[in-house]
């Protein structure tokens, strides 16, 4: 065989023969030689325009409507046409089978760096780590929002569509408190959820008897006699999904409206992981694709000049700007990711003392691919970050730690540098970074007031003293309101228990909820 | 394992634009105010070519629970002379010290783009055609023909060939009819056959001529034709005039805001009609109808005769666009000069012929820049057209000294109105 023939392709240009040579070939070196473990592939080649409507709706392949998503598509198109933004070149869906769009402008050789990363990479993470196992059921997830789309449209035929738009809106704003962050008893199965609303809808229309309205309520019994613990065990306080305990304990939402902040949750829900896990599931794709195309080309299935088109757009993609670069705004997961997967490699196979002593289980074990599959299954960014992250690697991105306390008036403290004495205590406040404990501000449920006002009461624990902003607080709050029907307040306090500020919200209209 | 390839590039796009319009329902009002802010800046032609705007993010916000402020860590890339224990100076307004409670948001107004027809939309939303329904113009329809299925009877003219013999083809085989190829078969077997057989074949052909004569080629019940039937069709033209007066008073000014208005009118004619005709009528002391070049920019001068204008407009209503047949609309502007003893007759010429064959008649009055029209004596022509109004015409007439002024007078003239506000007005 000649040279030519082993080559998947020349030039730019690209048909769907081409791509499926390289998918099948991908595959080979994917499954064969670095033994990944991906969910069936399903590659669907679109436009720049379908690409600009997946970016409107999360990325997701169809979605329920709402006038947000519009509002990103008009944002996102602005800046699109006046070229302040590059699309990106794939985007990948964590569903079985796993769907990659990619975009039909790519070149060959992007085509086949794309494969790489988002069919084989995205996706062998997706179907390993253990967070996604947790906590998304890829194969439920698109018949899941078939379902919440139709139920949607369902609701804005049968209620009108501005009593679902602020049922929605209210759900949006409570979205990033709607996650359950503790695995509970069982796991989510998103065909027997959709099941079960069906049955609960259908169950509430044949059992529909108008005399039931006319039916005296019995005696109230006197809340008095329930002591507060007993109460908030009953209520399962504290509780940290709000929009878990809205749906099951509101007083007066309709079925519709539950079922509509269930969907929500559902979705946060399923989001949840990615947000843990940026670095390394971008690392992870970027590993795999940077290994598949050396592969490729080592055997003779790349041009050189398509290699080096493949390498440029690789380096573009995990640069890192320094702190006073203009063109820096924070770690590049990509850069953190590869870098670290690719100091594994060095790790695994070609120690020094250094790592002898840092990585003891890893270094030298000589199977780079073995080690590296199973940190991508057992670990998210934080945990990631603070085991693997090597003094080598600290030292290459000459990292530093700054502690910025306003009480101090002489400046920002720089607290800790890329030297023994500092390695462990930056590598410690870089996983924090990424720890999603730290991330969101941390809100709790803690009590209702059942035998006064049935006021609902909030709890912001104060970490390191940064308070919520109040224009934003105020709006949440006001949503939150609306759907609990009477007041709601909620309470800044810090870990000493002092209150730092108070916030209520009044219900804006009791008889549109009702 | 199989990998599936799907191209999705011709399934149909814009998947977003439900989302979309709920978002511009939803900022109606907000995005309304800036499209009429921003077509105050711009050209009218540029108008019609949608674009930027930008709207306040407020009201259009996703509040999220965000915190700010406290004590802060953070660990960077690329140290190149700190060493442990350095104190820095903070820079002036340091993040998060500066902002005010509550900017959560990083931007407080919020740009995209408008597509053209969105933004004419949204710009002309809440201007509607005058009402004319008193007027038993605006309702004269035509009747057009349109075809409508086959009957059994009906002029010759209008046999349908295909049908009818697509029908006789039918019935042929229905009744089986014999074919020629099986008579000519028989009559070659005559030819060389034994005499018994002989006599059979001549019977045969015989049962089979008869046959075929009982059973026609083409039967009078096979035949259709095409049917017609005529259908009221609603008037889908309207033709535009200009009138303008070019006289050495109209300045370059004047004569610009002349035809930002009529651009305008245009616009909104367009919207409405299916097909728009535009007449231009310049006059001085006599009236000509010109191209829109010549209209605007060509050199006049002469006295003023609104009359010989009217007439005009008047005779090629009558030689080229019957009433029963188009909207027709007009819009003058003028200084206001005439001469007084013009009044009489282009009022008279107004009332009686150029009036009760329009849907609208609009006088736009433009007056020099910067000037107070508060302040200005009415000119003849206004004062000829009110003592008109006041009789009962139906005209509508404005003011307009500023640029700025011709949004906010067209919106005027054209604002949808109740009952009682346009019987008022």
């Amino acid at each position: 065989m000649t040279a030519t023939d082993q080559l998947l392709f020349q030039g730019a240009d690209w048909d769907f023969r081409t791509l499926q040579k390289i998918c099948d070939t991908c595959e080979q070196v994917a499954c064969d030689e670095l033994g990944l473990n991906v969910y069936p592939n399903q590659i669907e080649v679109i436009t720049a325009e379908q690409m600009l409507d997946a970016y409107s709706s999360v990325g997701m392949p169809l979605f329920y409507k709402h006038w947000s998503f519009g509002k990103h598509f008009a944002f996102q198109e602005a800046s699109y046409r006046k070229g302040l933004m590059g699309l990106a070149y794939e985007i990948v869906i964590n569903s079985s089978p796993c769907i990659s769009y990619l975009m039909e402008e790519n070149t060959a050789t992007m085509q086949t760096l794309v494969i790489a990363h988002a069919a084989f990479g995205h996706n062998h993470f997706f179907k390993n780590n253990y967070l996604f196992k947790q906590w998304t059921d890829a194969d439920g997830i698109l018949d899941y929002l078939e379902f919440a789309k139709r139920y949607v449209a369902h609701c804005e035929d049968r209620h009108g569509r501005q009593a679902v738009e602020h049922t929605l809106d209210a759900a949006h704003a409570l979205m990033s408190h709607g996650i359950d962050r503790y695995p509970g008893k069982k796991s989510l199965d998103l065909r027997a959820e959709e099941k079960r609303a069906g049955r609960r809808r259908a169950h509430e229309e044949a059992a529909f008897n108008d005399l039931w309205r006319t039916v005296p309520g019995g005696k109230v019994k006197s809340s008095a006699i329930l002591d507060v613990e007993r109460r908030r065990q009953m209520l399962g306080l504290p509780q940290e999904n709000l929009l878990y305990f809205l749906e099951k304990t509101a007083p007066r939402l309709r079925p519709w409206q539950r079922e509509l902040l269930r969907i929500v949750r559902h979705i946060a829900q399923y989001f949840y992981p990615q947000s843990q896990t940026k670095v390394m599931n971008e690392g992870t794709a970027t590993y795999v694709h940077y290994r598949i195309m050396n592969r490729l080309h080592q055997q003779g299935r790349l041009t050189d000049g398509n290699f080096l088109e493949f390498l440029q757009s690789h380096t573009n993609v995990v640069f890192q700007p320094e702190f006073d670069d203009p063109r820096y705004s924070g770690f590049n997961p990509y850069a953190l990711g590869f870098a670290m997967m690719q100091d594994i490699e060095r790790i695994v196979t070609d120690p020094d003392a250094e790592d002898r002593e840092w990585f003891p289980d890893i270094a030298g074990k000589g199977d780079a691919m073995a080690v590296l599959r199973d940190i991508w299954a057992n670990y998210r960014d934080e945990s990631f970050i603070s085991q693997f992250m090597s003094p080598r690697l600290m030292r290459q991105f000459r990292l530093f730690h700054l502690h910025d306390d306003p009480e101090e008036r002489a400046g920002i403290l720089v607290d800790a540098i890329h030297n023994e004495r500092g390695y462990r205590r930056l590598r410690r406040e870089l996983a924090r970074q990424y720890d999603v404990g730290f991330i969101d501000p941390n809100i709790e449920v803690v009590d209702v007031d059942l035998a006064g006002d049935r006021r609902l009461m909030l709890r912001h624990t104060v970490v390191k003293g940064a308070q919520l902003t109040e224009t934003d607080t105020k709006r949440v709050l006001q949503h939150l309101a609306d759907l609990w029907s009477y007041d709601v307040s909620l309470v800044e306090a810090d870990a000493a228990g002092t209150v730092l500020k108070e916030y209520v919200a009044h219900p804006r209209n009791l008889a549109a909820a009702a | 394992m199989a990998i599936h390839i799907v191209d999705r590039r011709l399934n149909p796009g814009s998947k977003s634009l439900e989302n979309r319009q709920r978002f511009l329902r939803r900022a109606k009002a907000l995005v309304q105010g800036a499209v009429k802010k921003s077509s105050q800046e711009r050209d009218i032609k540029d108008v019609l070519e949608g674009g930027e705007v930008s709207v306040p993010i407020d009201g259009m916000d996703e509040p999220r629970f965000r915190r700010e402020g406290g004590t802060r860590d953070m660990v960077l890339p690329g140290n190149k002379k700190f060493v442990e224990g350095d104190m820095l100076p903070r820079p002036n307004q340091s993040g998060g010290k500066g902002r005010g409670a509550g900017e959560g948001d990083s931007e407080d107004t919020f740009r995209f783009v408008l597509s053209r027809d969105e933004f004419v939309d949204l710009f002309l939303d809440d201007l509607e055609l005058p009402d004319l329904a008193k007027r038993k113009l605006a309702e004269v329809e035509c009747e057009g023909i349109r075809r409508a299925g086959y009957s059994t009877s009906g002029s010759p003219a209008n046999i349908s060939i295909s049908r009818t013999v697509s029908r006789a083809l039918a019935r042929r085989v229905a009744l089986r009819r014999p074919r020629p190829e099986e008579l000519a078969a028989l009559e070659a077997e005559l030819e060389d056959c034994s005499e018994a057989r002989r006599v059979e074949v001549l019977a045969e052909i015989e049962a089979l001529k008869a046959k075929i004569k009982r059973i026609p080629f083409i039967d009078p019940i096979d035949i259709r034709y095409r049917r017609f039937e005529t259908v009221p069709k609603p008037v889908a033209q309207a033709v535009m005039f200009c009138l303008m007066d070019v006289s050495g008073s109209m300045t370059e000014h004047m004569k610009d805001l002349a035809k930002r208005f009529y651009m305008l009118l245009y616009v909104f004619l367009k919207r409405r009609y299916r097909h728009v005709e535009i007449v231009f009528i310049r006059h001085t002391d006599r009236a000509e109808e010109v191209d829109e070049q010549t209209f605007f920019y060509g050199p006049a001068s002469g006295g003023t005769l609104v009359s010989s204008a009217l007439q005009a407009m008047h005779d090629i209503v009558r030689t080229r666009f019957r009433p029963e047949d188009w909207n027709i609309y007009a819009a003058q502007a003028s200084d206001g000069d005439n001469s007084y003893a013009d009044g009489e007759v282009a009022g008279r010429l107004l009332t009686d012929k150029i009036l009760p064959v329009s849907q609208f008649f609009a006088y736009l009055e433009v007056g020099q820049e910067n000037g107070l029209s508060y302040e200005m004596p009415n000119s003849a022509l206004w004062t000829l057209y009110e003592g008109l109004r006041a009789n009962g015409a139906p005209l509508s007439m404005r003011k307009v000294n500023e640029r700025s002024e011709i949004f906010p007078v067209f919106h005027d003239l054209f604002q949808r109105r109740t009952q009682q506000e346009r019987t008022a007005s």
